[in-house]
């Protein structure tokens, strides 16, 4: 056989197999990422510039938006309460992460759990619990006080900047806890040898070595915790507007109320945008400058320290921090859940399962909020992990060119506020011809777009830990792409996508501030019903289906415990 | 005939070329090593051979058939052969029995088959009682026997080996390249062996090909290739060695502080002026006396001294002109440090290099 004619049969046979699907491959993701995410992001930022009712361009609505002084008393607002909760949450996650990874304190996986169970409790709720301990008249905290007291004043009043700090930061610390006690675990205890050898302390150690050496994680928490505290809503919505202490997320909330003015919300948005992209940035400056090479996960054992006398002090401020957070407001979100009214206290005559009754027979639109949620997470967690391990499979294994950009476009929602995105899911869903708001689709369009940087994490380490090797020795034995990815790709990653799918289902199921603007009233999911018990003062109810919330997050908690193993909650998220 | 043609294959990635005109013909049944240091273009060729990569230049021949050339490659899973790779590449979710059944399932031979092939097969790495294991549950040594199992059960028209042993340790990585050569002796299948270490070259190989900054230094057999280097490259790779420069000057060669008749040395008529010539440690004679019969003798100083334990290492520093030659000698010969003493060279272990 002639050498032209054996390179001819070569290429028809390349021909043949469809070298070209790559190039399909890439258009069909390429245009799922541009439809779910370019779009909407698209859209805000255009319909920022949008005349109002009207064709053409302007820039009008950034006045509008930035005109008056309350607008932007708003936005500083917002910068000062998430500052207090980026500096609350440091001071809640960081003693505890370090207790919990290198100390001999008692009770570590208690205050673990707890702190886990402070990040599954929605925020939201989390915020009615503090409603129920300190608002200012009724509250327990306050009416303890009075009568053991006999003071006339309350003592505190969750209706405040305070509050709204302490309620939010009790939520969102766990993101602090996690990044920091991973990158504890990987710093090598000679390090803290060295130091003590030369005559340092425990506690010196730990502030002049350990902790310096995973600032790195301690700055990527606090900002983290930043950010997700200026894009929250429902603890605003519920604390914020009766302190009359008006934020970003409600103001643009009230954009959103008749008459509708997507644009200047838009307007009104787009500095927050600019906030996240220019801390972000500010992380990679900050650490470019240090070497933090030393976190290397070789090298040494890994030995608790011994905090001797310090054990029941540091132990005391781990169960303060789980008090706040969790024990205290779940107490008395379980007695209002099952009181007729939760102000007549802990009495037997009070008791009653009415509430979860109501919930789940008698409301006409409960159960399909919860049915909605749960179907809507579902679906979407579904989606958006697809999607990501398409394009992390792709990414790493190299297939296509510029498949970075992908990769991009996947991490891309992360930078953006939920709330923000909201705006730019309405803009680009809501209008002829697609027209889907009030459908499910946009709830699920929306929910997958927002859960795809978590699927994305997810996927792309689930794909990194498949050695490429695994693959081509099926294929040199005879096996195609597609039989190495169903015969080996797919088995290895079953654990690690079935945590994932939970790690995305989870915080979808809670969804709040883009599921606010996006409902209709066949619609609705538990987050927003549950916003609008809080309006309309049926605070028992509203316990009664936050329990229910609860009680499928932590069984699917548990499924993952099973599945997957311990670990897979306290994973860094980022 | 020859099985498998590389014809001025090269590989380029971006600027630089990994691989460059590299020219090997293997026949039927031979077990050739690419042999180099890390970075030298060795895992792209044998990666080309499997089909993974593609050339930038020449072809790949199997009986004449061509499988890879810049036009298209033939993709890997169609091209029958065999691959063993660096991680091992055991499928975790396969016990060892499924690992190795794999390829022949594939092949969609009948199930009796392919038990009777799997018994023969992991008896012959006497793995049989180790079948229903995960591999998890196996040493490293047993996860190799397992991927030499499983890529050799195909019978494969060509069996390819990335660094096999080098996440064993050293005992084991000594008894596993028997078992490859074992396996060789029973099975002839064509084999290409990629390796940094010469030792496992020389154990393992019918020949060696020798790669350098992406080419073919040279190829040979294991004997030949340690006696008689042709390249400068070859014989400081390949053992240790002293290089000594002369110049032809009518009928005798000048080194520096001897000199040799030119029809005594190999090379020395029919190249230039310019002469190199590698000559090994353990072929130098180190005495105090002037040697005698035949060789040339050269005066000068002991300089240096390691003990090795199965060896002397001296540096011998040449009187006249001051070169420094590296000695083994044995254990028993025994000289201080600035003795003055005689080196005897014998001409004919004196090989010319290109
Ligand atoms: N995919 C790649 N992209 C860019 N450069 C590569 C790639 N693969 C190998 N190289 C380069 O090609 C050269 C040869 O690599 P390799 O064949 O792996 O060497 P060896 O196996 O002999 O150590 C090295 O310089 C390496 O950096
Ligand atoms: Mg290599």
């Amino acid at each position: 056989m002639s050498l032209a004619t054996s390179i001819g049969e070569v290429r028809t046979r390349l021909a043949n197999r469809g070298v070209d699907w790559t190039i399909l491959i890439w258009i069909a993701l390429a245009a799922i990422l541009i439809f779910i995410v370019v779009n909407p992001l698209a859209r805000l930022v255009l319909s920022s510039f949008e005349v109002v009712d009207g064709k053409g361009y302007t820039i009008d609505n950034y006045f509008a938006a930035y005109g008056r002084w309350r607008y932007v008393q708003a936005l500083l607002n917002t910068l000062v309460m998430g500052a207090g909760v980026a500096v609350l949450s440091a001071l809640f996650a960081v003693p505890l992460a370090w207790a919990c990874a290198r100390t001999d304190m008692p009770f570590k996986n208690f205050i673990r759990i707890s702190v886990l169970a402070a990040f599954v409790t929605p925020p939201y709720l989390g915020a009615v619990g503090w409603v129920l301990l300190a608002g200012p008249n009724s509250g327990w905290i306050n009416r303890a006080w009075v009568a053991l007291t006999g003071a006339t004043e309350p003592l505190v009043n969750v209706f405040s900047l305070g509050g709204l700090i302490l309620i939010m930061a009790c939520n969102l610390f766990f993101f602090i806890f996690v990044f920091v006690t991973a990158a504890l675990e990987l710093v090598s205890t000679e390090m803290e040898d060295a130091a003590n050898v030369l005559g340092a302390g425990a506690f010196r150690t730990a502030f002049r070595i350990t902790l310096p050496l995973v600032y790195p994680a301690i700055l990527g928490g606090v900002i983290v915790v930043f950010l997700q505290s200026l894009a929250l809503f429902g603890v605003p919505a519920l604390i914020a507007i009766p302190a009359r202490y008006p934020v970003v997320t409600t103001q643009l909330w009230q954009f959103f109320e008749s008459p509708v003015r997507v644009e200047v919300a838009a307007a009104y948005a787009i500095p927050l945008l600019g906030i996240t992209i220019s801390l972000l940035g500010l992380q990679r400056w900050l650490l470019r400058r240090k070497g933090f090479v030393v976190v290397t996960g070789k090298g040494g054992e890994r030995r608790i320290t011994k905090l001797g006398a310090w054990r029941l002090p540091l132990l005391g401020y781990a169960l303060f921090v789980c008090a706040l957070s969790v024990l205290m407001p779940m107490v008395v979100l379980v007695q209002a859940a099952f009181s007729r009214a939760w102000g007549r206290g802990f009495s037997f005559d009070n008791l009653t399962l009415s509430n979860f009754q109501f919930v789940l027979f008698e409301h006409h639109g409960a159960r399909q909020a919860v049915f909605n949620s749960i179907t809507y997470a579902a679906i979407a967690a579904f989606f958006a992990i697809s999607l990501s391990l398409c394009i992390a499979y792709i990414v790493n294994r190299k297939l296509l060119r510029f498949s970075g950009v992908l990769a991009f476009l996947c991490m891309a929602p992360f930078v953006i506020p939920g709330i923000v995105l909201a705006i730019g899911f309405y803009a680009a869903y809501a209008p002829p011809p697609l027209a889907l708001y009030g459908t499910a689709l946009i709830l699920i369009l929306s929910f997958t777009t927002r859960a795809l940087p978590i699927s994305y994490t997810n996927s792309a380490a689930g794909i990194r830990s498949v050695h490429p090797e695994m693959e081509e020795a099926v294929r040199v034995l005879g096996g195609g792409r597609f039989t190495a990815i169903r015969r080996v790709v797919a088995p290895l990653l079953k654990r690690s996508l079935v945590g994932a799918w939970i790690l995305v289902f989870i915080p979808t199921c809670q969804e709040l501030s883009t599921a606010i603007f996006l409902t209709g009233p066949n619609t609705r999911v538990m987050s927003v019903l549950m916003l609008d018990f809080s309006e309309e003062g049926k605070l028992e109810q509203l316990s009664a289906l936050g329990g229910v919330l609860l009680v499928i997050t932590i069984a699917i908690v548990a499924l993952g415990f099973r599945i997957v193993g311990r670990d897979f909650m306290l994973r860094r998220i980022s | 005939m020859p099985v498998l043609t590389l014809n001025g294959l090269g590989r380029a990635f971006g600027k630089v070329n990994a691989v460059d005109g590299v020219d090997l013909r293997i026949a039927d049944g031979e077990f050739v090593s690419l042999l180099g240091p890390s970075g030298c273009g060795k895992t792209t060729t044998l990666r080309m051979i499997a089909g993974f990569i593609d050339p930038t230049s020449g072809t790949i021949e199997v009986d004449g058939k061509v499988l890879s050339s810049t036009k298209g490659s033939l993709p890997p899973e169609k091209r029958g052969m065999s691959m063993i790779f660096q991680s091992y590449a055991i499928w975790p979710n396969m016990t060892v029995g499924q690992n190795v059944a794999f390829g022949l399932t594939l092949r969609k031979l009948p199930a009796d088959e392919i038990k009777r092939r799997i018994d023969n097969i992991l008896g012959v790495v006497k793995m049989t009682h180790l079948i229903d294991r995960y591999p998890a549950e196996l040493s490293g040594g047993q996860q190799q026997r397992v991927a030499l199992a499983r890529a050799i059960v195909v019978q494969p028209s060509v069996l390819l080996l990335d660094e096999p042993l080098s996440n064993l340790d050293a005992n084991l990585r000594e008894e596993m390249r028997f078992e490859i050569r074992r396996l060789h002796d029973e099975f002839k299948i064509t084999t290409v062996y990629v390796t940094h270490d010469q030792a496992e070259a020389m154990a393992t190989s019918d020949r060696i090909a020798v790669m350098n900054l992406g080419k073919i230094e040279q190829v040979d057999d294991p004997h030949t290739l340690y006696t008689r280097p042709r390249k400068r490259f070859v014989a400081g790779f390949i053992g240790r060695t002293n290089f000594v420069s002369g110049k032809r000057d009518g009928g005798t060669v000048r080194f520096d502080g001897f000199s040799v008749d030119a029809d005594r040395l190999d090379g020395a008529a029919r190249s230039g002026p310019e002469l190199l010539y590698s000559v090994r440690p353990q072929n130098l004679r180190l005495s105090l006396g002037a040697p005698e019969g035949g060789v040339i003798a050269v005066a000068g100083e002991v300089a240096e001294r390691t003990f090795l334990g199965e060896h002397w290492d001296y540096v011998f520093a040449v009187k006249e002109g001051g070169a420094r030659l590296r000695v083994s000698a044995p254990a028993h010969d025994v000289h201080a440090a600035g003795t003055k003493a005689w080196l005897a060279i014998d001409p004919a272990l004196m090989v010319p290099i290109d």
